[in-house]
C-alpha cells in the first residue's frame, strides 16, 4: 500500500515552534465559559441555575435528542450567568459561566468504570455520559459514531496524522502519554466488536514511535502505520484511502467503506472516562503563530477564555492581524479573546503578518495547479467558473458537494482566488435548493393524495 | 493586551504558497534565458535588439490597454514579458524591427486582451501573432547562417536566405553538413530562439523542477513525434531521421514553452497527455504532407481550439466514484467482525 493519497500539498509546517515543547498544564482560569453547543447535533439544555454550586466533572447540561453530548463543569465553583456568549464559530451561543472557587472539588459521580465485561451499548452509554466528541475538529458525538458503525465496519483507524501546519497537540500526546491512547484502543475495539486497529501517524512524529512500539509489545491489536507527510493526510477520506486503499463513496460515511476513524486524543478521552471516570473537561491546545510571544502546548480546561491561553504564552509579541481556532488550512477565524476553548479546539493561532497573501484583484491564469492538488480529484478551476457564473447545476455535476474544503486549491492558487470561500457558498446554495425542491415535491405529492382521497370520497 | 482592532476574519485557508502569478512568469523568463544567450552568441547582438523591441512593445500595449479600458493594471504579472520574448523567439533574426512590434501588439491586444486578459485567451498569443505575421512570408522565412554580420537596428539588405535543417528534412533527406550536435547547440539557421535544443531543454528542466509545468505535454508531444518519425523515416536511417526531426525547427520551443501555456492547454492530466499527442500528430502531419516546412505553431494553435472540449470530457475520476466491484471481501469481513 502506498503510504499516501494522490493530490495534496506540502505547506510550510512551522511545527518546530512547539514540537519540542512539553505539554504544560494551564492553571484553572478564574471563570470558564461553557457553550451549550460544542458538538454536532442538538444543543444542550442547562441542568443548573444561576447561583448553583457545581463540582468538577458534574454534568451541568444535557439534551434528550438522539445526537448530542452532555456538558460538564470543568472547574468547581458557582454558576454566575447563563446567557449567550461569544463562541469560536463567531456566533453567540447560550453558555454557562462558572466562577472558580479554586477548590477543584471532585463531583461524587466520578469513579472509574470497569469496561471488561461491558456490552457495546453499555460502553457507549459511558462514553455518552462523559460528553466525548471527536477531537479532530468536527466534534461528532463518539457514541453515535460507534453505534452507527456496528456491523458495517471491519477496520478501525486511529487518526494521529495531524497534517495541519503549526499544530503539535497530538504529537505531544503520542510522545508524552501514549499509554492513554493505547489503553483507549482496547475499549473502543471491544465496543466496535473488532480485533485490530491501525494507528496512522505522519512520519514527522517519528520520535514518538519508540514509546508507542514499547507499549505495543505483547499486544497484537494495534499496528503502527507511518505515513508520508502531506496535507490533508488526516482528512478522513484520504486517511482511509492511505490505510486501506478504499474510497469512501461520494456522499457516504467512513462506515460505507467499512471503516471507523477516531482521533488519537478522542481515544485518550475514552481511556480517561473509564480509568479515571473523568468526563471531557480538558484539551491539549497548541498556541502558536507569528504573533504569539512564546508558543506552547497547553493543557487547558474546556471553557478557558482564549485570553488566558495567550497570556500563558507571553501575550502577543506583535499586534495580531488574524487569530484562528484550529489549523491555518481549515481553522475558524476569531475576533475576540472572550471566546472559550471548546471540545473541538486543538489549536489557537495568532498571525501578525500577511500569511494569507490576499491581493486586490484575484485572477485565474488557468494554470491547473488546483486540479493537480485536489485530494478529491475535482476540477476547482471549472467549479469556480460555474459557481461564480451562478450555474449551480453544472457545478453540482462537477462534484461541488464532494469538496471537503481542505483548502489545497486556494493555498496553491498563484492568482490568489478565493476558491474555498466560493465553494462553501455554492455548496450551501446547492443544498438549499435541493431541500427546497424536495419540500415542493413533498407538498405536491401530499396535495395529490389529498385530492385523490377527496375524489374517492366523492365517488362513494 | 492588544485591543485587537486590527484583527481580520476571512475564509480559510489562512496561508498561501509563495509562488504567485508573477513568480511563475519570472520562472518562465529565467527558463528562456539560456536560449536567449545562445541566440546572441549565434546570431549576434541583433537578436537582443529584436527581443527588446518585442518585449517593450508587448508590455507597453498591455499597460496602455488596461489603462485606457480602466481595468486593473496587470503589467506587474510579467506575462506580457513572456509573450514578447516568445514572439521574438519565433521570428528570424533578419526581420525588420517593425514586424515584431506589430506582432507583439497583435498578440497582446487582439489575442489576449480582447478576450479578457491573462488566463482568458483561447489561443497562445505569441503563436497566433506569428501566424498573423506570415502575412509577410518572405520576411518571416529569411534565414541566415550562424555568425552572419547583421546591423543592430537597421533592416539587413541583400541577405541570402540560407536553408534550415528543417527545409532539407522537408525534402525527405537528412541535412547535409549540419550535425546533430550543431542542432543541439543551435549552430544552424532558424528562428532566433528555437535553434538550440539543449538550451531549451535546460529551461524546460528548470520549469519542471520549479513545478511551473508538468512533463506531460512536452513528453507526450515529443514522444508522439519520435514514434511517428521512427516508424516512417522516409527511407532514411530511422534514428538519425528522428534525431534531426526532434532537434530541428521549433519543436523544442513549441513543446516546452508554447504547448504548455496555461491558458491554452488542458488542466487535467489525461487532457494534457491527449493534447500533447494531438500536437505531435498534427506537427508530423504538416511536416510530412503540408506545404509549410514547419508544423509546430499551427499544430499547437489547432489543439488550442480543442482545449475546452478536452477538459470537458477528460476529467479525472472523482474520489469516491469508484465502480463498486472489487470491495466484496471487506463486507464479508465486517459481518464476521460484528458477530
Amino acid at each position: 500500500m502506498a503510504y499516501s493519497f494522490s493530490g495534496g500539498i506540502h505547506p510550510e509546517y512551522h511545527k518546530q515552534l512547539t514540537a519540542g515543547k512539553p505539554i504544560e498544564t494551564l492553571k484553572a482560569p478564574a471563570k470558564v465559559v461553557l457553550p451549550m453547543s460544542m458538538h454536532i447535533g442538538a444543543p444542550c439544555q442547562p441542568l443548573v441555575a444561576v447561583g448553583d454550586k457545581v463540582d468538577l466533572g458534574q454534568k451541568i447540561a444535557d439534551s434528550p435528542a438522539a445526537v448530542s453530548a452532555p456538558v460538564h463543569a470543568t472547574i468547581s465553583g458557582t454558576v454566575t450567568s447563563i446567557a449567550p456568549m461569544p463562541h469560536p464559530t463567531g456566533a453567540k451561543v447560550l453558555s454557562i459561566v462558572i466562577e472558580n472557587d479554586f477548590e477543584d472539588r471532585l463531583s461524587p459521580a466520578i469513579h472509574p468504570v470497569d469496561w471488561e465485561g461491558m456490552t457495546t451499548d453499555e460502553i457507549c452509554a459511558v462514553i455518552r455520559e462523559a460528553g466525548i466528541v471527536g477531537h479532530g475538529g468536527a466534534a461528532f458525538p463518539t457514541h453515535i459514531k460507534i453505534k452507527s458503525a456496528i456491523g458495517k465496519v471491519d477496520t478501525m483507524i486511529i487518526n494521529a496524522a495531524e497534517c495541519e501546519p503549526y499544530i503539535t497537540s497530538d504529537h505531544r500526546l503520542l510522545l508524552e502519554r501514549p499509554e492513554e491512547m493505547m489503553g483507549g484502543v482496547a475499549i473502543l475495539l471491544k465496543a466496535c466488536g473488532l480485533k485490530t486497529c491501525t494507528l496512522a501517524v505522519e512520519k514527522n512524529k517519528d520520535n514518538a514511535f519508540a514509546g508507542i512500539r514499547k507499549l505495543m509489545e505483547g499486544r497484537n491489536d494495534i499496528t503502527l502505520l507511518p505515513m508520508n507527510v502531506k496535507y490533508p493526510q488526516g482528512a478522513e477520506k484520504q486517511l482511509i484511502f492511505t490505510v486501506t486503499g478504499r474510497e469512501v463513496p461520494s456522499g457516504g460515511l467512513p462506515a460505507d467503506a467499512g471503516c471507523i476513524v477516531f482521533n488519537a486524543d478522542t481515544v485518550g478521552a475514552v481511556y480517561r472516562a473509564f480509568h479515571q471516570g473523568m468526563p471531557m473537561i480538558r484539551r491539549i491546545v497548541t498556541v502558536s503563530g507569528s504573533a504569539i510571544g512564546n508558543p506552547k502546548n497547553l493543557e487547558a480546561r474546556i471553557g478557558t477564555p482564549l485570553a488566558d491561553l495567550v497570556e500563558a504564552c507571553g501575550g502577543f509579541k506583535e499586534e495580531p492581524k488574524k487569530m484562528l481556532m484550529g489549523g491555518p488550512m481549515m481553522g475558524n477565524p476569531q475576533y475576540t479573546l472572550d471566546a472559550p476553548v471548546i471540545k473541538g479546539t486543538n489549536a489557537f493561532l495568532g498571525f501578525s503578518g500577511s500569511e494569507d497573501k490576499t491581493v486586490e484583484h484575484p485572477t485565474c491564469i488557468r494554470c491547473g495547479k488546483c486540479v493537480s492538488v485536489c485530494p478529491m480529484h475535482l476540477t476547482p478551476v471549472y467549479l469556480n467558473m460555474y459557481a461564480t457564473a451562478g450555474r449551480l447545476d453544472e457545478a453540482a455535476e462537477l462534484g461541488m458537494l464532494d469538496c471537503i474544503e481542505c483548502g489545497c486549491c486556494s493555498y496553491e492558487c498563484p492568482g490568489r482566488l478565493y476558491l474555498v470561500q466560493t465553494f462553501r457558498a455554492a455548496k450551501q446554495r446547492i443544498q438549499e435548493e435541493r431541500r427546497k425542491k424536495q419540500a415542493e415535491e413533498k407538498a405536491r405529492k401530499e396535495a395529490e393524495t389529498a385530492k385523490k382521497a377527496k375524489e374517492e370520497g366523492n365517488a362513494k | 493586551m492588544s485591543d485587537l482592532k486590527q484583527v481580520i476574519a476571512t475564509s480559510s485557508p489562512h496561508i498561501k504558497t509563495e509562488d504567485d502569478t508573477r513568480a511563475i512568469m519570472l520562472d518562465v523568463i529565467i527558463a528562456l534565458l539560456p536560449a536567449f544567450a545562445i541566440s546572441i552568441f549565434t546570431f549576434g547582438a541583433r537578436a537582443a535588439s529584436i527581443v527588446a523591441v518585442s518585449v517593450i512593445t508587448a508590455v507597453l500595449c498591455e499597460w496602455l490597454y488596461r489603462r485606457l479600458m480602466k481595468k486593473p493594471q496587470t503589467v506587474g504579472d510579467l506575462s506580457a514579458v513572456v509573450t514578447g520574448m516568445l514572439l521574438a523567439y519565433n521570428v528570424p533574426v533578419t526581420i525588420p524591427l517593425w514586424v515584431p512590434m506589430i506582432g507583439s501588439a497583435f498578440a497582446i491586444i487582439v489575442v489576449k486582451q480582447l478576450y479578457g486578459g491573462i488566463g482568458k485567451n483561447f489561443m497562445n498569443p505569441a503563436l497566433a501573432a506569428r501566424a498573423f505575421l506570415f502575412s509577410w512570408p518572405v520576411l518571416m522565412t529569411t534565414w541566415v547562417m550562424p555568425r552572419t554580420a547583421l546591423p543592430l537596428f537597421a533592416t539587413p539588405v541583400d541577405v541570402v536566405s540560407a536553408a534550415t535543417p528543417l527545409a532539407t528534412l522537408k525534402g525527405g533527406a537528412l541535412p547535409d553538413g549540419v550535425s546533430l550536435l550543431q542542432c543541439l547547440l543551435g549552430q544552424t539557421g532558424g528562428c532566433l530562439g528555437e535553434t538550440s535544443a539543449l538550451c531549451l531543454l535546460a529551461g524546460g528542466l528548470y520549469l519542471v523542477y520549479r513545478r511551473v509545468i508538468s512533463v506531460r505535454i512536452p513528453l507526450a508531444y515529443l514522444g508522439t513525434v519520435a514514434v511517428l518519425c521512427l516508424l516512417f523515416p522516409m527511407g532514411n536511417d530511422p534514428f538519425l531521421w528522428t534525431g534531426y526531426q526532434l532537434l530541428s525547427g521549433g519543436l523544442m520551443l513549441g513543446a516546452i514553452f508554447m504547448a504548455t501555456d496555461y491558458a491554452t492547454s488542458p488542466v487535467t492530466a489525461k487532457g494534457q497527455i491527449l493534447f500533447g499527442v494531438g500536437c505531435g500528430l498534427i506537427t508530423v502531419f504538416i511536416r510530412y504532407f503540408g506545404s509549410y516546412a514547419e508544423g509546430v505553431s499551427y499544430s499547437i494553435l489547432i489543439m488550442n481550439a480543442t482545449v475546452w472540449l478536452i477538459d470537458k470530457y477528460l476529467r479525472p475520476r472523482k474520489f469516491g466514484y469508484q465502480k463498486p466491484k472489487k470491495e466484496k471481501k471487506p463486507a464479508k469481513a465486517a459481518e464476521g467482525g460484528a458477530a
